[in-house]
């Protein structure tokens, strides 16, 4: 029985692979003639996946290379955006005119697309680096400071009980009290705002050309290499899922507390 | 003067949030005198308001009408000089036994040197028999552990008074009467005043010297007190033979119910 069911875990998801690779074959041999097969998308990126540090110039990097730029990037964005998501979230969960205030302000802003925030950020800040961190920051914030004021509200009031009866300060009790009960609700947010900031990073470097992954996609489509297109989606794909398997790690940790 | 006073208390809920107008009396005209070192128990049936009455002497929520004294003097607002073992624990599940009970001390002994807060915190841990598990964090306890947290947390704010809320009613009956009677050497030991919110009459007896029960709501109210004469510390053996005791039960049990009747007469004959 249990040997059955370890090799179905391996055999099933190859079984997947293989049905996109089929189709991906397919498409590229019936429908799309200029779509590269998989052979192809091979033989002319894996200069780019088997020496992944090689540097031949700003836009020709290995792939692992363009993806630590990327990181970067999204890293700066991604702290931008919960160092001023979790506060205001904090806020919007404890004050109910604060929300009243504001939620309306933000239920508007969440649903905008990185693509309208970039060229507001770039004329804001005049320089496409910041622009793109600005856009990140912005885009990603959301998911924080909604799960961090849910978290907030949702404090049982026998916790803040405790608080009150012991007279802790303001500062105490949000130290002691409502930060650790609200901390599974923000690290929820932590993730998913990760997740955000990881599919906004490929349009804002679309967008200002800059060296990643998402400028690599952008520039190798101006230059009609279609097999490296197809490289940097999947190498996007494999970060995003890593860095969504690391969040939950760590969300996990938190659960339990 | 009592050492903690309730006059004229009443307590109105608004129904359907506070745009309707309608209030449902809770509380009315609560009268509650209660000696230092005293052990009360304000006995009542679901509903009828007891969680309310612990939380207005708490002073986490307010009166409508009338004045909780402590000696001598109104209460503002809640404090540590009422230490309260709430219903459902409200451990702070991120902490350690340890850490949750030096949470209270330090709050309420900020004035001394941290080795004797510790010190301090070990020794009520230990009193309520957890010193081997002051390491462990709540989900870790099972649920007479996590009471037994719950109850060196509110001594552990050495406090005028300790106030206990239907402190053993999530626990299997086992459970319960080895808690109960370690409330009993505790109160011993301490010689606290406390006041006790249940709903279980033998609980009641074998623990206070003093029984209030609280009338069927809405708009509850306290019957006078019955006194327990019965010498500390008491067994339950005794509780089942004792005349006297039998006679509160049946009277207990006669105001709970509003008046005696036949079922009632009969079960308790039983």
């Amino acid at each position: 029985m249990e040997k059955r069911f370890d090799s179905a875990a391996i055999i099933l998801p190859m079984l997947g692979v293989g049905l996109v690779l089929l189709v991906w074959t397919f498409l590229s041999l019936k429908v799309a003639p200029d779509l590269p097969s998989p052979w192809r998308t091979w033989e002319e990126s894996k200069k780019y996946i088997l020496n992944p540090f090689f540097k031949d110039g700003e836009m020709n990097q290995g792939i692992l290379r363009f993806t630590f730029l990327s990181l970067v990037r999204v890293a700066k964005g991604y702290l931008l955006a919960i160092a001023i998501g979790t506060p205001l979230g904090f806020l919007l969960g404890m004050s109910a005119n604060f929300h009243r205030a504001f939620d309306p302000v933000i239920q508007v802003l969440r649903p905008i697309s990185p693509l309208a925030w970039l060229p507001l950020g770039l004329v804001i800040f005049k320089q496409s680096e910041l622009a793109a961190l600005f856009t990140i920051a912005i885009c990603a914030m959301w998911p924080t400071v909604i799960n961090t004021a849910m978290g907030v509200r949702s404090i049982s009031q026998e916790y803040l009980n405790v608080g009150r009866v012991l007279k802790l300060s303001p500062i105490k009790t949000l130290r002691r009290i409502m930060i650790p009960a609200t901390l599974p609700y923000m690290f929820t947010g932590y993730r998913l705002s990760l997740g955000m900031a990881w599919l906004v990073i490929v349009a804002a470097e679309m967008l200002t050309g800059a060296p990643g992954l998402g400028g690599f996609l952008w520039q190798e489509y101006n230059s009609l290499v279609y097999s490296h297109i197809l490289l940097s989606i999947l190498a996007i794909g494999l970060i995003g899922y890593a860095l969504d398997r690391l969040m939950s790690l760590v969300e996990g940790r938190f659960k339990t507390a | 003067m009592a050492f903690l006073e309730m006059r004229g208390v009443s307590k109105n809920f608004k129904v359907n949030g506070a745009k309707s107008g309608r209030v449902l009396p809770v509380l009315s005209n609560i009268d509650l005198a209660i000696d230092r070192n005293e052990f009360v128990s304000v006995i009542g049936r679901s509903g009828s308001g007891k969680t309310t009455l612990v939380s207005l002497i708490a002073g986490l929520i307010e009166p409508d009408q009338g004045t909780i004294l402590l000696e001598g003097k109104p209460i503002d607002g809640p404090g540590p000089d009422r230490g309260i073992v709430f219903q459902n624990y409200s451990l702070l599940s991120w902490m350690t036994v340890f850490e949750n009970v030096f949470l209270a001390v330090d709050a309420v002994a900020a004035d001394i040197a941290s080795n004797e807060k510790r010190e301090r915190t070990r020794h009520y841990i230990n009193l309520v028999n957890l010193g081997a598990a002051a390491n462990k964090v709540p989900r870790e306890l099972s649920g007479g552990m996590r009471q037994r947290v719950a109850v060196a947390r509110g001594l552990a704010m050495e406090p005028k008074v300790l106030l206990l809320d239907e402190p053993f009613s999530a626990l299997d009956a086992l459970t319960r009467s080895t808690l109960q009677e370690e409330v009993a050497r505790i109160w011993m030991e301490t010689k606290k005043t406390v006041v006790m919110i249940t709903n279980d009459i033998d609980e009641a007896i074998l623990l206070s010297d003093c029984i209030y029960t609280l009338t069927s709501g809405p708009g509850a109210t306290l019957s006078p007190a019955l006194q327990v004469e019965t010498a500390h510390p008491r067994s339950r053996k005794q509780l089942s033979g004792d005349a006297t005791c039998q006679r509160l039960r049946r009277e207990t049990f006669g105001l709970l119910a509003g008046k005696p009747n036949a079922v009632s007469a009969a079960l308790l004959a039983s």
